[in-house]
């Protein structure tokens, strides 16, 4: 079994204004040299497969056909092996 | 079907839908044409002329707005309906639902404002030349109200220009001039894009709700002319083929 953790991003040439929001926050805490603060999603999920490629390969595919929206999002993700619980 | 039979209106419900009972009320009371729930659940849609996707939140926006909806049993015959010709109006989280299964271009991002949107706005009709606007004049103002926190339009520039070469920008939100400003886009949506339909012309998706705004006891009537349209299209469509 592997574990997949999925960091879903905006798309730089998309304006985010929740990470915008955030940065004004940020800044008022008096972290002055913080800047371009973005927001996302992580997901993680297991995957059963023989092998590492394997398992990388469903979870690309689980990425582009699902839980990242190519018009507007990025997509990254790493996959370690995980011993069931 | 013949000039005096009245349209079937499929309403598909998702879990989370919530405007779907405004969607049947508008067309089958209001409009007095034959209105039906379709569960998201069956597989087809049965015999209907017009699908429409209500407003709503279906499967509580999780993801992304629509993204799971997508998935839903009925989606498939959706698409074969619209792939054949047939009408589509997606509205409100219907119009989201249309672009995460890609037979609408662009998506609907967060508003600008990060803040959940719920009023009357303009929008002017950019495009009378289509079977959801034939009631309608190139350049009216139609009053019709929004309510969502995702409809900041947004298509890449090259499919923009292809969208207003092609005349499938319908809405454009406007001022009461008719002026298209930044002041009138209630979401930040690019080239204050309130509708657009697809190439072929069969499937309408708009943010705004013209549901809400058909029943004359509530005040506003604009949002009928879009269902009249619909109405008097389709019929034109069967007379002729």
């Amino acid at each position: 079994m592997y574990l997949s953790k999925i960091i879903v991003t905006l798309r730089k040439s998309i304006l985010d204004p929740q990470g915008k929001a955030v940065e004004h926050g940020v800044h008022a805490l008096g972290f002055e040299k913080v800047e371009n603060v973005r927001i996302g999603k992580f997901i993680e999920m297991n995957v059963t497969a023989d092998n590492k490629p394997e398992a990388e390969q469903i979870t690309k595919e689980v990425c582009e056909k699902l839980l990242a929206n190519p018009i507007m999002e990025d997509f990254a993700f790493t996959v370690e092996n995980h011993k069931a619980p | 079907m013949n000039n005096s039979q009245r349209l079937k209106f499929g309403i598909v419900v998702f879990p989370g839908s919530n405007c779907d009972h405004d969607a049947h009320y508008a067309t089958g009371t209001i409009l007095q044409q034959e209105a039906r729930f379709i569960w998201h659940k069956e597989g087809s849609l049965g015999e209907v002329d017009v699908v429409i996707l209500p407003g709503g939140f279906s499967y509580g926006d999780y993801l992304r707005c629509g993204a799971i909806a997508r998935f839903s049993p009925i989606m498939k015959d959706v698409v074969r309906f619209a792939g054949n010709g047939g009408t589509v109006v997606g509205i409100c989280n219907g119009f989201q639902i249309l672009t995460e299964v890609g037979l609408l271009p662009g998506v609907l991002l967060r508003n600008a404002s990060l803040q959940f949107v719920c009023k009357y706005v303009r929008v002017r009709v950019e495009n009378a030349e289509t079977r959801f606007t034939s009631k309608c004049q190139r350049g009216e103002i139609l009053e019709i109200p929004v309510a969502h926190g995702d409809g900041n339009y947004f298509v890449e520039n090259d499919e923009l220009k292809r969208l207003e070469d092609n005349g499938q920008i319908v809405f454009r939100y406007c001022d009461e001039w008719g002026k298209i400003s930044e002041a009138a886009n209630p979401n930040g949506a690019i080239a204050n894009i309130a509708g657009v339909m697809s190439e072929g012309g069969n499937i309408l998706g708009m943010m705004p709700h013209p549901e809400r705004a058909s029943d004359p006891a509530l005040g506003h009537t604009d949002g009928r002319k879009i269902f009249d349209s619909v109405v008097e299209s389709v019929i034109q469509q069967f007379v002729l083929t």
